[in-house]
């Protein structure tokens, strides 16, 4: 089993939107995946997800023995191998407690589960850091914009140094850099900073770009992952990102902007 | 971009800005991340060690520290030895 943590430290990046879509294409792709919510008192996992109204119990009930994690694990309506354990909204975040999360992966793995994705709240405190503690690879999310890409820079440094593998100096988390909400229009018009660029201050490999979209805010609206919203460029993005992760050769799509011709600009395009 | 912008040049632009501003912080918040260096407490302990073949000393009679000054880092040792203390192994 693969621990995978999806996070950014900024809020508001795509970290949720990203969990849902990564983990419903790992599920798509036969995989057996859960996806975890860590944002204890503010879970949006399950609204992401369109689960909201099956919300029994919850991964804080596991953690304190109220719940057996079957029953709070929710089937997913849209892939076949795929569960979600939603956060806690009422419970404290000291509820999260290593052991906790420990015995839940552990688990899981006996469940016979591939992929544990574990959506990260924002900020560096604790279900951050439980988030990221077990985890074998890192998506970190991050906007072409100043403050989002110095705090993935930051949690770059979290993961190498507070995480598990880190702490008992095993091969480190496997890190992998996601630039959201991109506008190809406006690297190309120097307003943006281009994947290179964050590519470049973070120095992590990139696994994709996904390009700044209306289809997210129609995904979320209605609860469907946005992996799920067939020929949009969004969803093809995000698979391609879980082809890149699963080993194969995707080249990138959607960071070029090919400006109108005259003659469009001229007399408008449709 | 309007044309006369393009013949006569421009402001830079802003994502070169961003990009220079980002590389400045990220690089000056690595070192600060090093503010302490987890090796002080082990040097700190060595120096200890060789002093004390020498003359007797008390741990908390060496003080290390790393003080940064733009874009100098000074480590600074302190020793104090006790006048009454004799070398505990003249040479």
């Amino acid at each position: 089993m693969r621990i995978v943590v999806v996070t950014s430290g900024k809020g508001g990046v795509g970290k949720t939107t990203t969990s849902a879509a990564f983990a419903s294409g790992l599920a798509l792709r036969g995989f057996k995946t859960a996806v975890i919510d860590f944002d204890v008192g503010l879970r949006n996992l399950d609204l992401i997800m369109g689960c909201e109204r099956r919300v029994v119990y919850d991964f804080v009930n596991v953690i304190q023995g109220d719940a057996k994690l079957t029953q709070a694990l929710i089937k997913d309506k849209h892939a076949d191998t795929l569960y979600i354990l939603p956060a806690s909204q009422t419970k404290d975040k000291e509820a999260l407690t290593e052991e906790g999360v420990e015995k839940v992966m552990r688990e899981l793995e006996a469940m016979g589960f591939d992929y544990v994705v574990c959506d990260s709240p924002a900020g560096i405190e604790r279900g951050a850091l439980m988030a990221l503690l077990f985890a074998d690879e890192a998506v970190v999310v991050t906007n072409p914009e100043v403050s989002s890409v110095r705090d993935s820079d930051r949690i770059l440094g979290i993961l190498q140094s507070k995480s598990r593998r880190a702490i008992e100096g095993r091969e480190p988390v496997k890190e992998h850099l996601l630039v959201t909400r991109y506008s190809a229009k406006r690297v190309e018009e120097g307003e943006m900073l281009s994947y290179k660029d964050i590519q470049e201050l973070l120095r992590v490999p990139l696994i994709g770009v996904i390009p700044e979209s209306e289809a997210v805010l129609h995904a979320s609206n209605q609860g469907v992952p946005a992996i799920h919203l067939k020929g949009t460029d969004v969803a093809e993005a995000y698979a391609d990102v879980v082809s890149r992760f699963l080993g194969e050769d995707k080249p990138l799509r959607f960071v070029s902007y090919e400006k109108p011709s005259l003659i469009k600009r001229l007399f408008g395009s449709t | 971009m309007s044309l006369l912008t393009r013949l006569f040049g421009e402001k830079k632009k802003t994502a070169a800005i961003a990009k220079e501003r980002l590389q400045l912080i990220i690089a000056r918040e690595h070192v600060d991340g090093k503010a302490s260096p987890d090796f002080l407490p082990a040097l700190q302990k060595e120096l200890l060690d060789v002093i004390s073949k020498y003359v007797k000393i008390a741990p908390e009679d060496i003080k290390v520290q790393l003080e940064r000054q733009d874009n100098l880092e000074i480590l600074e040792v302190n020793i104090i030895l006790n006048e009454t203390s004799p070398p505990s192994r003249p040479q």
